[in-house]
């Protein structure tokens, strides 16, 4: 493996500076960066081969069309599918669980029905399966989060029922990095006959991720957050249950023949992609799998929780300091929601910056897990591979001085 | 320039820490709820309007500094006008806020507003000044 030293001279835009002072990058549950192994990918593609893909019978489409269906069996391979049938390429993660919600929930979800999520969904993992319901008179559950920022798993012992149509839960919260027990809710999910489906937006970037291992029906990502480039999503979903489901879109690609009077849908995956795809986009995401591989998912994980627990030390030792969420950094991933006690997180945002340092401020698209924090919204500092102590230690100082610059009188 | 210069200037320091008209008014005639969706803060505006005149104007925000500062000096500019005063005084400050040339010089009364135009240089933040304004102008428009 590469020194994570190393690493980070892959990643040039590490070296710019933000008003002369160095950037330090810790929106990582945003987007990642990407390597300049992935750039060269996608410059590659349309300086050498640019061309579409599937039935052309020239070189470059050939080329292309070998590029973009790799990149398909490097994601089987990298969350242990069994078939590169089961990869379905989509925008990003939001419209992959809108395809599940379109094809399957649709046709299966009726009145009285219920579907189980948590209360720390992001609102993409929220919104489509609310509408559902709306249209359908089924009822959404919510297993809340229990003090300590993990899973209440008795509640949702209790809330997954013969009642329960599907499990749709995060394996990691983009606002708390809570990692959430994907085993155990997976196996009540089979007990009581409902399908499962894991949000990995935040944590395929950065746990190992089985989709054997988890045994779900269903597992949705984005490429933009683990290195890859914007505009590719990822829809795994089990072969049998793909299947069945009729596509969301219809056109082009999507077809396997067509007469005036009937179209026959084409097979696997390509069913799911009507039109152009991302054609670029999805080959760079195989230099971005390949980086990951390469470095290792057991290993990026540990190097974000060496970081994690380095920076709730010293996070903790500000008197004003208030961090949601697990305490514990082994129950959680590389991410750091906080205030500071009387600067809104809007003002630490924008302070921060002053200092070259890039984090996030708001609701982080997770409004109901706000009202049950008790909070208008966080702070969220998120780590990477390319992340040092050194950033952790020059943040933690930018802190300190918020607080000056702000004047901080009175608790608010 | 620096942020300090900018953004977090005195007279907006000072409103933030120590916000006039904060409340409720319990026989408001009016009241009005506004919402930042990029940040999720929230606003509460309440008015007593008789005879045509702002007699009472409360404010209950969460919000972050330029919000807060941004509504606390409106209600003091608000406070005791005629519905068309403040609707003059609105305009003035969104006209202010918007326009994207030179710094605007607003008259005598609103000077203290003028400490608001840093926060140009900071897209995102306009919508955190322009919320209690807004907030205002769309409770006065159900009056």
């Amino acid at each position: 493996m590469k020194s994570w030293t190393k690493i980070r001279n892959d990643f040039p835009i590490l070296e710019r500076k933000i008003d002369g002072k160095p950037l330090i990058y810790f929106d990582n549950a945003a987007t990642s960066q990407k390597p300049l192994q992935v750039v060269n990918a996608l410059t590659n593609y349309y300086e050498n081969y640019n061309s579409n893909i599937h039935r052309g019978l020239h070189t470059m489409s050939e080329e292309a069309t070998l590029a973009y269906e790799g990149t398909r069996e490097k994601i089987a391979r990298f969350i242990g599918a069994q078939s590169e049938r089961e990869v379905i390429f989509t925008r990003n993660a939001t419209e992959a669980i809108n395809i599940v919600v379109e094809s399957w929930g649709k046709h299966n979800i009726g009145a009285g029905d219920e579907i189980v999520i948590t209360s720390m969904e992001h609102h993409s993992n929220f919104v489509p399966w609310q509408k559902l319901c709306e249209d359908k008179g089924a009822r959404l559950v919510y297993i809340e989060v229990a003090e300590d920022g993990n899973l209440d798993y008795q509640m949702a012992e209790r809330l997954i029922t013969n009642k329960t149509k599907i499990v749709a839960v995060t394996q990691m919260s983009n606002v708390m990095g809570t990692v959430v027990d994907l085993e155990r809710l997976g196996r009540l999910a089979r007990l009581n006959g409902a399908k499962f489906l894991v949000d990995g937006a935040q944590g395929v970037p950065h746990l190992p991720t089985s989709v054997q291992k988890i045994d779900c029906d269903f597992l949705v990502f984005s490429m933009h957050k683990m290195l890859g480039p914007t505009g590719v999503g990822v829809l795994w979903g089990k072969e049998e249950l793909l299947d069945l489901m009729p596509p969301m879109l219809y056109g082009g690609d999507m077809i396997s023949s067509v007469t005036r009077e009937k179209t026959t849908v084409n097979e696997l995956p390509w069913k799911f992609e009507a039109g152009t795809p991302n054609i670029a986009d999805v080959i760079a995401s195989g230099a971005a799998i390949d980086y990951l591989q390469e470095i290792g998912m057991e290993n990026v994980r540990a190097h974000e929780l060496e970081l994690t627990r380095h920076a709730m030390n010293a996070m903790l030792k500000l008197p004003s300091m208030k961090i949601y969420g697990p305490q514990n950094p082994e129950l959680k991933g590389g991410v750091i929601s906080f205030n500071y006690e009387g600067i809104h997180p809007h003002d630490m945002g924008q302070i921060l910056n002053e200092s070259g340092i890039a984090i996030r401020a708001g609701h982080h698209c997770c409004q109901p897990l706000m009202k049950t924090l008790g909070v208008m919204g966080t702070a969220r500092a998120s780590f990477y591979i390319y992340n040092t102590k050194e950033e952790i230690d020059f943040f933690v100082d930018a802190l300190i001085k918020a607080e000056k610059v702000l004047n901080y009188v009175a608790c608010r | 320039m620096s942020l300090v210069d900018d953004l977090y200037r005195e007279t907006i320091l000072d409103h933030y820490h120590n916000p006039r008209n904060r409340g409720t008014i319990t026989d408001a005639t009016v009241s009005t709820e506004g919402v930042n969706p990029l940040c999720g803060d929230e606003l509460r505006l309440f008015l007593k309007i008789e005879d045509g005149v702002v007699q009472d104007i409360k404010l209950e925000s969460r919000g972050c500094s330029i919000n807060t500062a941004s509504g606390s000096m409106m209600s003091e500019l608000v406070l005791g006008k005629s519905l068309e005063e403040a609707k003059a005084v609105i305009s003035e400050f969104k006209k202010m806020m918007l326009n994207k040339g030179e710094d605007i010089e607003l008259s005598e009364e609103l000077e203290e507003l003028e400490a608001l135009q840093g926060v140009k240089k900071y897209p995102v933040r306009i919508k955190c000044a322009l919320l209690p304004w807004n907030t205002l102008d769309e409770g006065l428009k159900s009056k």
